[in-house]
């Protein structure tokens, strides 16, 4: 069982095999997110009952806090993906790495975005100088770092190890992220879901929150397979299987 | 070991020997540093009461910005002659040798900063009382700038125009500090308890102490193999 999946490890870190094994993967990815965001969807904002305080507008956090877990974690695999990059010298964690910032960046102006919608009528200001917000517009500036030193740097070998480096720096500040809650303490309410023992969140709006967790999660997938795959063509254009590829179409 | 310690203090003494040689231009963010603080009374207002509740955060930006501007010059003369391309063939461990050189660009550069704070806080009207702290939170911080500083320049210096790409690394990476100092440096100001925030800025001095230098020894290796 080891064996097979090390097998299959090493065959899909070949950027041929894995340019053919995502085109399979895509669709698989596409429907099931398709599938469970409508569940997760219909199940949140029709089926959940509205909160007694927040009434209807606490509704965003169905898509709120998917984002915001997103951008911590996908952020985690840039700097994985850089990790393994920089050590096993693989072509293609640096394609994962690279294609993920981008993706990423948004997942976090996302939250940003629905944090903001969310505070004006809770709040009553669109933004406020919470530990936690100004921690996830951090995050932000991040992956606009890591970004922007990819593009600079021409080599693209040397671009992905710059910016795992960058990354891995930056890894520093996912704790700070994770804990600022406690730390300062401020506006942004406490965590609800990872709480030790009951969560304080009801188990029907609970379910809801799970469902678009999982299907932000495909949906990532789905669209880091998709740049990753266009991003291989780019880098391998050189080689005979991407102009045979190229040739046949 | 001993070799390793000599070679350390042999490239400190050089690397102040030459920030020595080229005295005009290690003011030049000095006088940035006074220039912006003295903007605000000019953009904002020139009452004390006003002027007295900016003051940490005005100093502690202008000190952030300063310390980002004089990063430059840490490792790109070296670059540009080899020098740094021969420090990396050498017997000793190349994060030693990045420590010596931010060691030797944080006297030229933060210490100066340290020195002049006193005289800023004068002219913001920062209460004598939160002198102590400011100096404190100073003395613990711009280390920590200088050797995350050093992260970014590693990975900037092979460009052509590393000047705004820096800042856009090195200033998130920088809000930590800003956030704990200036806020140690307004408590004192109004009387609180600010030995928490201390402890927080020399842990994260002890940590960038620890891990700066192998990172920007990396950076380094890789912005010289391109």
């Amino acid at each position: 069982m080891w064996q097979a999946m090390w097998d299959f490890l090493h065959r899909v870190s070949s950027p041929k095999y894995f340019y053919s094994w995502a085109g399979k993967a895509i669709p698989w990815f596409g429907w099931s997110f398709l599938l469970i965001v409508i569940v997760g969807l219909y199940l949140g904002l029709v089926v959940a009952p509205a909160d007694y305080q927040q009434g209807e507008s606490y509704r965003i956090i169905y898509v709120h806090v998917p984002a915001a877990w997103l951008s911590m974690f996908v952020y985690m695999v840039m700097a994985t993906a850089g990790v393994i990059g920089l050590i096993w010298k693989i072509k293609l964690s640096d394609v994962i790495a690279s294609s993920s910032a981008p993706i990423g960046a948004s997942f976090t102006f996302i939250a940003l975005v629905t944090g903001a919608l969310w505070g004006k009528p809770m709040w009553g200001a669109w933004w406020v100088w919470d530990a936690r917000l100004t921690s996830e517009l951090i995050l932000l500036f991040l992956y606009f770092g890591v970004m922007a030193l990819n593009a600079a740097i021409m080599d693209k070998r040397n671009a992905a190890r710059a910016s795992a480096v960058l990354a891995l720096v930056g890894v520093v500040n996912i704790p700070i992220i994770h804990y600022s809650v406690e730390w300062w303490n401020t506006l942004h309410q406490g965590a609800t879901i990872t709480k030790i023992g009951a969560p304080s969140i009801h188990i029907s709006m609970l379910i809801p929150l799970l469902l678009m967790a999982i299907a932000f999660k495909l949906f990532y997938g789905f669209v880091l397979l998709l740049k990753a795959r266009a991003e291989i063509l780019e880098r391998e254009r050189n080689t005979s299987w991407v102009q045979e590829l190229v040739s046949k179409s | 070991m001993n070799s390793h310690f000599r070679a350390f203090s042999i490239l400190l003494q050089r690397d102040l020997k030459l920030a020595y040689r080229h005295r005009a231009e290690l003011a030049n963010p000095l006088l940035f540093f006074v220039l912006v603080v003295s903007l605000f009374p000019l953009g904002v207002s020139p009452e004390s009461k006003v002027l007295q509740q900016l003051a940490p955060g005005v100093i502690w930006v202008a000190a952030l910005l300063a310390a980002m501007l004089s990063l430059d010059s840490l490792f790109r003369s070296d670059f540009n002659d080899g020098a740094l391309e021969q420090l990396t063939l050498t017997a000793h461990p190349l994060p030693l040798l990045v420590l010596a050189k931010i060691t030797a660009h944080w006297l030229v550069s933060g210490l100066p900063l340290i020195i002049l704070a006193p005289l800023l806080g004068v002219l913001l009207f920062l209460p004598t009382d939160a002198m102590p702290t400011l100096l404190a939170t100073l003395a613990l911080g711009t280390p920590v700038l200088s050797l995350i500083g050093a992260i970014g320049v590693a990975l900037t210096v092979g460009l052509q125009r590393g000047g705004v790409l820096l800042s856009l690394l090195v200033l998130p990476l920088y809000i930590p500090i800003l956030i704990f100092a200036a806020n140690a440096v307004q408590s004192a100001a109004i009387g609180l308890e600010v030995a928490g925030q201390l402890y927080f800025l020399g842990a994260m001095l002890m940590l960038a102490l620890t891990l700066a230098p192998i990172a920007a020894a990396a950076a380094l290796r890789i912005s010289l193999s391109g």
